[in-house]
């Protein structure tokens, strides 16, 4: 029965973290391959923790398992964040008809516009580049 | 040990196949890194590398029933956090300057 369900949680792990890597490599642009390697990817490795922590079986292996996937649950959100706006930052386009944040975030203060009056900008981040592009 | 490694039992075999599953996600992964036309493709592609090695990992625990392998998958899930962090802070600052 331990067996089953553990065999259960790995496979369906395994292959969420294969649907992450289809999705890495057939989304059109960064940040929809992101989201996808970060969501399905965390999913993924948290079944194989679980499917782990269940086969081991002691309180140490449970204890070890809990840690792991707080630590996952807590860091590849953080982690893709800060790769999303560091790529925004350096001028990687996403793949949409119109850039909503195009314009109204300042690159210097990190600051939101409310889009009315737009902030002073980067050259990369305005809307003539964006309507010339 | 190594005959551990080798002949390993029949009751392990679905957490082989998931092992075997992990290694052609990291292919995939592998042409993403080869292909992927900006930095952030390429640092992204990393970090799902590393959570691929770590699942790998992990499941190498579970099938040889070692804890110790449990210790280092979660070692490696540390580095590559802050690898990534490190590579993202290093895109922005080189774009600022």
């Amino acid at each position: 029965m331990i067996v089953f369900v553990t065999g259960l949680l790995a496979l369906s792990g395994a292959l969420l973290m294969l649907i992450a890597a289809v999705g890495l490599l057939r989304m059109p642009d960064f940040y929809t391959r992101m989201q996808a390697a970060a969501k399905a990817g965390t999913l993924g490795i948290l079944l194989i923790v679980a499917a782990t922590g269940i086969t081991l079986g002691s309180v140490s292996a449970l204890l070890h398992a809990f840690l792991a996937s707080l630590f996952f649950v807590l860091t590849t959100p953080v982690a893709a964040h800060l790769l999303g706006r560091a790529a925004y930052l350096s001028g990687v386009r996403p793949w949409v008809l119109q850039d909503e944040l195009a314009g109204r975030y300042h690159t210097q203060t990190h600051e939101l516009g409310s889009g009315r009056a737009p902030t002073a900008s980067l050259p990369g981040i305005d809307q003539a580049e964006q309507a010339s592009s | 040990m190594t005959e551990r490694l080798v002949g390993l039992p029949a009751t392990s075999l679905p957490l082989t196949a998931a092992m075997v599953i992990l290694v052609g996600a990291l292919l995939l992964a592998l042409i993403r890194i080869v292909r992927g036309p900006t930095i952030p493709d390429r640092v992204i592609a990393l970090d799902l590398m590393a959570s691929l090695v770590v699942g790998l990992l992990l499941l190498l625990g579970a099938v040889l029933d070692l804890l110790a392998i449990v210790d280092i998958a979660i070692v490696l899930a540390l580095i590559a956090f802050l690898s990534t962090v490190a590579f993202a802070s290093l895109i922005e600052r080189r774009t600022r300057e």
